[in-house]
């Protein structure tokens, strides 16, 4: 089955959970004054949820033939991911997921500094005497100009400060 | 009015005044190129500046100017990064990156700050003579027409289904939608689908999606490929701004309608630059050439133009309703209202009587403004195009960057980071399927609204009966249902023609 048929058929699952809790979990909790409305908070959830389901299926089912894309310029094949940079992709997923983690205890000058510097050398960055000072100029420039320019509070060092 | 006009341009030929607007366009070019940080944000900033100045025309003028920045700034990180910072500036992104792309950023940006321009002026104009008189159209919709409009705004999703791609863009939108219903809504006041999470209590966040949909996948898809990186030429030397007369010519149509379109969509309480720029390039595709059609979301530059104009002309158009009737029609003028009250004015109906001079200045200020953004902006496109130029190594750990900043500035929480990285995997998975985001995007900013004015119109007329009652609504939906099946329509016959001369007809 093609990918954007399984695209579909998560899809279907998502709206078929979100029609289950529109149609049988919501209104349970709809206060008697709310009863009377001519429309409730479920109503809309439903709808959309029969629109998903039915849109879904006609993907599913391959009821409609997509043109054959010619112009697959600089798009990405994923039945040949192996032959791209996958491994520096996910390595900079898993950077960005330990920024996340980060950011609130080690502050925001170390984490955005550590996130620059080794965000550069997972792409093969090798020059530390241009790469380190300029991720550390960029961190507090950004930090000043967020947090003293703009009075948006964020954290600049590790909780232990 | 030309009383009016007068008072208007003695009050901000001012040196004062004109020292506010250089600033305002200033500062709001800069800052909203942070994706992130949007004119509302910027304004909310700004207001402590605003009132320490004291002068209410000096003030409004000043963060009127910043407004009309933020807006090009936001439009220069969609078409640099495809990081589109706000939500009236996403549909810029569909041509303007596509063009950075192809070594036209100069160009792109170019285009930009020219229909830009256009834009605003000619919606400065329309404010100064129809203002008045709009005030009481914009009164006529109710909710039963708002709901329509939103419709309509959601058919622009034709404009991105490609040929028997129908069904995953509608499926995109319905998932926009669904996602819209997540958290706390304004009329039911109670958390739906939050699955128990306090961090899902107020919904998902635009910016977040916006970032994940947009700017993370691309990113993503550089780093997988690195033969997609801009093909800027010549080491990034940013060459090719002008445009030629025949492009200037192609465009200036556009320019003008979707000044009417988009001034006449923003004067509409809650409408605003979203629904404008996005139907501004439905239509714009509806009525171009088969050709020029093909173009779109390649980088045609008659699809950058169209939501550029019509999300400047639709900023100008808000300030109808703030300054004649006193209703935001937006978040930002929502809160430049609050900047007013603040200053000791209010504004309504007898603003222009009691107070001519800020009524007349804030509006010869926009003129002053546009004009401003555009000699500030042409000469340092060059500059800000130069971001491309940065190697590889650097620009991607930096877009990463700033796509998480503009994630966390906006809701000061983790969780929202871990949010994105996840929808950003979703997002890029999607693609390699050939699933347009776009919709799915629009499903999103347009689903509150749209469920929010169905549900008061299904409550003022005890059921469905007011799509029947109302001629309006009635038009407006039927408007909707036409934007969706005459290109499709168009496809089906020109498709039969083309088989019908294969067949030797």
């Amino acid at each position: 089955m093609a990918l954007d048929r399984w695209i579909a058929f998560v899809i279907l699952c998502v709206a078929l959970a979100y029609g289950y809790a529109a149609f049988f979990t919501m209104d349970g909790l709809l206060p008697p004054f709310m009863q009377r409305n001519p429309i409730w908070p479920s109503t809309f959830p439903k709808i959309l949820s029969v629109l998903a389901v039915l849109t879904a299926l006609v993907i599913l089912l391959g009821l409609e033939k997509p043109e054959e894309d010619k112009d697959g310029v600089g798009d990405i094949d994923y039945r040949k991911l192996g032959q791209y940079n996958l491994a520096h992709a996910l390595l900079l997923l898993a950077l960005m997921v330990a920024y996340a983690l980060l950011l609130r205890p080690a502050g925001f000058l170390f984490s955005t500094f550590g996130f620059l510097t080794v965000g550069a050398v997972i792409l093969g960055e090798r020059k530390l005497h241009i790469l380190l000072p300029v991720a550390a100029i960029a961190s507090f420039a950004v930090w000043y100009l967020v947090d003293q320019v703009l009075g948006i509070f964020l954290r600049p060092w590790p909780f232990f400060i | 009015m030309i009383e009016g006009l007068l008072i208007g341009l003695s009050a901000a030929f001012s040196l004062q005044n004109l020292l506010m607007v250089i600033a305002g366009c200033l500062i709001g070019t800069f800052i909203g190129m942070l994706p992130g940080l949007g004119p509302m944000s910027i304004i909310a900033i700004m207001i402590p500046v605003a009132i320490t100045i004291g002068d209410p025309s000096a003030a409004l003028i000043l963060l009127a100017g910043v407004y009309y920045g933020a807006i090009f700034g936001g439009s220069t990180s969609s078409i640099l990064l495809n990081a589109p910072g706000v939500a009236g500036t996403v549909a810029t992104s569909f041509d303007g990156y596509p063009m950075a792309r192809k070594g036209q950023a100069g160009k792109a940006l170019t285009i930009a700050a020219i229909a830009s321009f256009g834009g605003g002026t000619i919606g400065a104009i329309l404010l100064m003579i129809f203002a008045p008189m709009l005030s009481s159209v914009a009164l006529l919709f109710h909710s039963a027409e708002y709901f329509a409009l939103m419709v309509v705004g959601l058919s622009a999703i034709a404009a991105f289904a490609g040929t028997g791609n129908v069904a995953k863009a509608v499926l995109m939108t319905l998932l926009g939608l669904i996602m819209a219903t997540v958290g706390e809504g304004a009329l039911f006041n109670m958390p739906r689908f939050t699955m128990g999470l306090m961090d899902l209590q107020s919904g998902f966040s635009f910016i977040t999606l916006a970032m994940a949909m947009f700017a993370l996948p691309e990113a993503l898809f550089l780093v997988l490929n690195p033969a997609r990186s801009v093909q800027g030429g010549d080491g990034g030397k940013i060459n090719n701004l002008r445009i030629t007369r025949d492009e200037g010519r192609k465009i200036a149509p556009v320019i003008g309608r979707q000044s009417l379109q988009g001034f006449f969509i923003g004067v509409l309480p809650g409408a605003g630059a979203t629904i404008a720029s996005f139907l501004g390039y439905a239509v714009e595709r509806n009525i171009a050439t088969k050709e020029e059609q093909e173009e779109f979301g390649k980088g045609s530059i008659k699809g950058l133009a169209a939501p550029e104009t019509a999300n400047n002309a639709a900023c100008t158009g808000s300030f109808v309703p703030l300054l004649t009737l006193g209703i935001p029609g937006s978040g930002t003028t929502a809160i430049l209202l609050g900047a007013l009250i603040a200053l000791n004015v209010t504004p309504g109906p007898r603003l222009m009587i009691d107070e001519p001079q800020i009524f007349w200045a804030v509006i010869i200020s926009m003129y002053i403004g546009n004009l401003v953004l555009l000699v500030l902006n042409l000469p340092l496109i060059p500059y800000i195009a130069k971001v491309l130029a940065i190697p590889r190594n650097y620009l991607i750990p930096f877009i990463l960057f700033f796509t998480l900043m503009g994630s966390y500035i906006g809701q000061n929480n983790a969780t929202e980071l871990l949010l994105l990285v996840g929808m950003g995997v979703c997002a890029t998975i999607l693609r390699f399927a050939d699933y347009p985001l776009a919709p799915l995007l629009i499903g999103f900013i347009l689903g509150r609204m749209l469920e929010d004015n169905f549900a008061r119109s299904m409550q003022l007329y005890d059921g469905i009966g007011f799509i029947l009652d109302r001629p309006m609504t009635l038009g407006l939906l039927v408007i909707a249902i036409l934007l969706v099946i005459v290109p499709s329509y168009r496809a089906r016959r020109a498709r039969a023609r083309q088989e019908g001369v294969a067949d030797g007809d």
